[in-house]
């Protein structure tokens, strides 16, 4: 068993990096994942040599995740969305030129500057692609600190057998809070590079190039081939999710994060009152459990999605029951936090008083 | 057993670490816990709360409008979150401070004169650790002992001076409460 700890949902992300034997961190701070940089400085280059940097902007650190991943290094940076947004170049970059990296966006409402509260609505940005091009992150969704942990391991583990960034998408009450975790070992940092790093033209190899600009359509075409092809591998084999109380459900209720941990309690507090709830919570965002939703649909009498967003994640919901059961939402925006006892009182009017 | 708590106040008083205590002390026997904090603007300088839950299974929502027990060090809090205690619920707040009490009746309520005991303790910032001690007696979510033990890993060392007078704290707070 690994140390246990009481620890912060962004203390305990940087605390994973510095284990997951992360070579450098860049990063610009701010609310509601600033602790993730103060913490790294405090804590990372003593214990691990790891680099960390803060850039003069957005815009420089992912550029410099850019750089260092093309270097064959091990990189995360971190943001909270309006940072996330100005990344969003670099990100269709970094994909197009296939390079491993993670980042976490600590999502606070928006649009705009906007509020320094949790919020939900980056998923379309992460889920179907911010940036320009033909591009996907594979997005992984924590709802406990302890996912904050587990999922920079495996995000670096994905990130580099696909050869793309992956994004941790997060919210700034899973970053505020604290919870027991478990910690795994330090794990030493890297010391083999890939064979398509840029670190120097060895005796009789040929160069490596890393690039983003194709000029001929038919180079392009065949570039974006491939990413589609780790795609389609990524949706066959990465498909993550957790389900509770499917068994003798009528109904579900569905979301991811945060929206899901308040989901949960929503879904105890029906059932004290006899209703038979399920529960589905995506972990991958893309890829999306599809199957999941395609089977459970014709079973149940209707899903309910929350998100702390306009509704986003409930479109992917509906393209994957395809009509076969009642799909509905229910979200608060701008940082405003759904209660338990809201959503409930919304499934009752909504789907139990108005069915149809 | 699940106990779900919210700590409230100004900021300044402890009430976060009143929290982090208790779901310190709640890890250390462990127990499943979740500390969320209010962050923004009401941080630096005007309400302060969080939310503890310690429960025996996995914790749902970390946050939550209905609470077993409101800690309230304020007017404020009592005022905003005496109507959001369970039914069979339990305040507790700071008599000394808090000129409109509490008015339930399907609700135990303990009015604990914490900043009048910190006064006489001479150390106005153990209000905190009077009103923990006073919860922990009322509520037993977890062992007295426990929660020194917390304090003293949570304390860095060159504050270890100031073990003792909390201590005593605490033990003031729990002879306030006759249950």
């Amino acid at each position: 068993m690994g140390e246990i700890k009481l620890m912060k949902g962004n203390e305990a992300l940087s605390e994973a990096m510095i284990r997951a034997g992360c070579d450098a961190y860049f990063g610009y701070p701010i609310t509601p994942q600033s602790e993730v940089l103060e913490y790294l400085a405090r804590e990372a280059t003593n214990r691990t040599g790891m680099v960390i940097l803060q850039a003069e902007s957005e815009v420089a650190a992912i550029n410099m995740i850019y750089g260092a991943a093309g270097c064959g290094k091990r990189v995360m940076t971190t943001s909270s969305s309006p940072g996330i947004s100005l990344m969003q170049e670099g990100l269709s970059y970094i994909a197009s030129a296939e390079l491993p990296c993670v980042l976490a966006n600590v999502n606070r409402g928006g649009p705009g500057l906007g509020t320094i509260q949790p919020a939900q609505g980056d998923y379309n940005q992460a889920v179907k692609g911010g940036g320009h091009g033909d591009y996907q992150l594979l997005v992984l969704a924590p709802c406990s600190v302890q996912e904050m942990v587990d999922f920079v391991k495996l995000g670096f583990e994905l990130a580099e057998k696909y050869r793309g960034p992956v994004m941790i998408l997060t919210d700034g009450a899973i970053g505020q809070m604290m919870e027991k975790v478990e910690l795994f070992d330090q794990m030493p940092r890297k010391t083999d590079v890939p064979d398509w790093a840029t670190t120097g033209r060895k005796k009789g190899q040929d160069r490596t190039y890393i690039t983003s600009l194709f000029i001929e359509p038919e180079v392009m075409e065949k570039v974006n081939l491939k990413l589609q092809a780790k795609y389609k591998q990524m949706r066959e084999t990465e498909v993550r999710y957790q389900t509770l109380n499917l068994d003798d459900a009528e109904y579900i209720f569905t979301g991811y994060g945060l929206g899901a941990r308040i989901c949960m309690k929503a879904m105890e507090i029906g059932r004290e009152k006899g209703y038979k709830i399920g529960m589905i919570r995506p972990i991958t965002l893309f890829p999306f459990p599809v199957d999941l939703y395609a089977s459970i649909a014709p079973k149940v009498k209707a899903i309910l999605d929350v998100e702390l967003n306009a509704g986003q994640m409930v479109q992917d919901v509906i393209l994957s029951t395809m009509g076969k059961t009642r799909v509905e939402f229910y979200g608060r925006m701008g940082g405003i936090i759904p209660e338990p006892e809201e959503i409930l009182e919304y499934f009752e009017k909504q789907i139990i008083g108005g069915a149809k | 057993m699940t106990e779900e708590i919210i700590f409230a106040g100004f900021g300044g008083q402890g009430v976060l670490s009143m929290g982090q205590m208790l779901a310190y002390a709640g890890m250390i026997e462990n127990k499943e816990v979740c500390w969320m904090p209010s962050y923004g603007p009401e941080m630096r300088g005007g309400t302060a709360n969080c939310i503890t839950i310690i429960s025996d299974k996995m914790i749902s929502s970390p946050i939550i409008s209905r609470f077993d027990t409101a800690v309230a060090l304020n007017q404020p809090s009592v005022d905003k979150f005496e109507s959001r205690v369970k039914p069979g619920g339990t305040i507790i707040y700071d008599s000394t401070n808090i000129l409109t009490p509490p008015t339930r009746t399907d609700i135990t309520i303990y009015a604990v004169p914490g900043s009048e005991e910190a006064n006489n303790l001479k150390n106005l910032k153990v209000l905190n650790m009077i009103i923990l001690g006073a919860f922990v007696q009322a509520r037993k979510t977890v062992e007295p002992a426990t929660v020194m033990k917390a304090l003293t890993s949570v304390l860095p060392e060159r504050y270890h001076h100031l073990l003792p007078i909390n201590q005593k704290a605490f033990e003031v707070g729990m002879s306030h409460i006759h249950n």
